[in-house]
């Protein structure tokens, strides 16, 4: 790459092409360092602070392991939820037209413009009186964060793809199902799947709009983030540090693997 | 946009089955809060919301993140350039790095933050002998707050800065220009719509931001309680119509950040 820039009769690259140079470099990572890994360091030192067997203590108490099952199982269910209807609401936001679409489309990044504290009231207010306090309000709660995440990449790759091979499909005789299985779906397995991934990750690590809606009840609607606060309310510092690397691992490993997914899927496409 | 033909139904009822989905979800419970707001009338709202706890996290949430998003704004354009003109090694690790406040439980980020400036933590005694006080104070919200901020601008900046090229940049600097000069005439007017949308972003996440700074203000009325933290209390203590006045105070702010994101978006594509 730098043999061939250098044959070629154009200006020579400065030290780091444009304004990147030693400089800058030096300062991103320091910044990156001392906000994020410096604090992540720190946590991953306290929860081994007493030695491996007290993390495992703490991190497989039985009610640690019953929110993080609940948290994964729920995290699991509102991705899927996502994942179908993120996918129709990005198509009928792509492909169809209606008055007042363009407000509609306006609404979808509203979960994250909203602090989570409030759409937890929110729900709270209107369906209080029938969920509050089941897992039905963690679920409601979680699918109302998530909302923008699957939308926000499937539509960019509808509007994107050419409609002719759908065409073609149709004049073929294919069914409106047949030719979304077979055409469409393929081509936006890749942006639902990141989609879905980040609203997972979202969902496992949620706090704010499930804290007031769940009710917190230990083996029935106790998240592992709210979990991990009331260690840390009860001055469990040890614990609620063991149960955070173990949603931090989580975290890390869906991330990995969406990153891991669409090398894979860019490398083929 | 080619329209397939027949199977009408088949497109009413998924516009149907979408627009019902936004409408539960979205669309009706916050506007249940917004009724339930004002039903007790207009003045007790007004007064709801200028109570002096109520005005003192109001105007602490907007410092916190007058602090925090500039200061975002400015490390995350250089952090941009770093990753997308630089040649440094383990840019997928910094990338992942950049990505981590995304993934991460509000929750575990405001506990990693008291184990390196809290008491017991690993800065504890440095900072309590030379008498400073990071957590339950006004630095350690702005502190959670830069970091849950943080991926924002370089997200969005990056991909502009990957799409634009570096060709302009390099003219200019054949020409003479210093790199400085380069960043300000030729680099920031070509990101500046995706600086813009990030810094919106940013600023939503900033005053909504709830957990982390939940765990490390320790929530002292009138000192260290955010508007969100205020909601949190209210409800607590069974004030309700003080929660929602306060809730429908933050729903606007985030309305008037989505009006305002629609437009950037607009313009951006205009650009």
């Amino acid at each position: 790459m730098s043999a061939l820039g250098a044959s070629l009769p154009r200006p020579r690259r400065r030290s780091a092409t444009g304004g990147a140079g030693g400089l800058t470099i030096g300062v991103t990572t320091l910044w990156l360092s001392l906000i994020v890994l410096l604090p992540m360091a720190a946590l991953v030192d306290r929860s081994l602070q007493d030695g491996l067997g007290t993390f495992w203590h703490a991190a497989s108490s039985r009610q640690a392991v019953s929110a993080l099952r609940f948290t994964v199982l729920i995290s699991l269910a509102v991705t899927a939820v996502n994942a179908v209807m993120g996918t129709v609401i990005a198509w009928v936001l792509a492909r169809d037209s209606f008055r007042g679409k363009r407000l509609v489309n306006g609404l979808i990044d509203l979960p994250f413009a909203l602090p989570t504290i409030v759409a937890g009231l929110v729900l709270l207010a209107l369906y209080g009186n029938a969920i509050a306090y089941t897992k039905w309000a963690v679920l409601l709660a979680l699918l109302f964060v998530t909302l923008p995440f699957v939308v926000r990449a499937v539509q960019p790759v509808l509007i994107e793809l050419d409609t002719e091979m759908e065409q073609a499909a149709y004049s073929l005789g294919a069914s409106k199902a047949t030719t979304f299985r077979r055409i469409v779906l393929p081509n936006l397995v890749p942006a639902i799947v990141s989609g879905a991934a980040l609203a997972f990750a979202r969902a496992v690590g949620e706090f704010g709009s499930v804290t007031l809606i769940s009710g917190n009840k230990p083996f029935d609607t106790q998240v592992s983030s709210v979990y991990a606060y009331k260690q840390l309310e009860s001055d469990n510092v040890t614990g609620a540090a063991a149960v955070s690397v173990v949603l931090l691992v989580v975290s890390l490993l869906v991330l990995m693997g969406l990153r891991l997914f669409e090398s894979r899927v860019g490398r083929r496409g | 946009m080619a329209e397939a033909r027949g199977g009408g139904f088949g497109r009413i009822g998924l516009r149907v089955a979408a627009l019902a989905y936004l409408a539960a979800l979205l669309i009706v419970p916050v506007g249940v809060i917004a009724y339930k707001t004002f039903a007790p009338g207009l003045g007790h709202v007004i007064e709801s919301v200028t109570t002096p706890a109520a005005i003192h996290a109001f105007w602490l949430t907007i410092e916190v993140t007058a602090i925090a998003v500039p200061l975002n704004a400015a490390l995350g354009v250089l952090t941009a350039v770093a990753l997308v003109r630089g040649r440094l090694p383990g840019k997928r690790v910094i990338e992942a790095v950049i990505d981590l406040p995304f993934a991460i439980s509000p929750v575990v980020i405001g506990l990693a933050l008291l184990l390196v400036y809290g008491r017991e933590g690993w800065f504890g005694d440095t900072l309590a002998s030379a008498g400073v006080q990071i957590l339950f104070s006004f630095p350690g919200i702005v502190l959670a707050t830069v970091f849950v901020t943080l991926p924002f601008v370089v997200r969005e900046v990056a991909p502009v800065l990957r799409e634009v090229g570096d060709e302009q940049e390099q003219a200019a600097a054949t020409l003479g220009a210093s790199r400085l000069q380069a960043f300000r005439l030729i680099t920031l007017p070509s990101i500046r719509w995706g600086l813009v949308y990030g810094v919106v972003l940013s600023v939503a996440r900033a005053i909504g931001e709830f957990g982390a700074v939940s765990v490390v203000s320790g929530k002292v009325a009138g000192e260290t309680e955010t508007l969100t933290l205020l909601v949190e209390k209210r409800f607590n203590n069974f004030d309700l119509s003080g929660a929602y006045a306060a809730s429908t105070l933050l729903a606007l702010i985030a309305l008037l950040t989505l009006g305002f994101m629609v437009l950037v978006n607009r313009r951006r594509e205009l650009a």
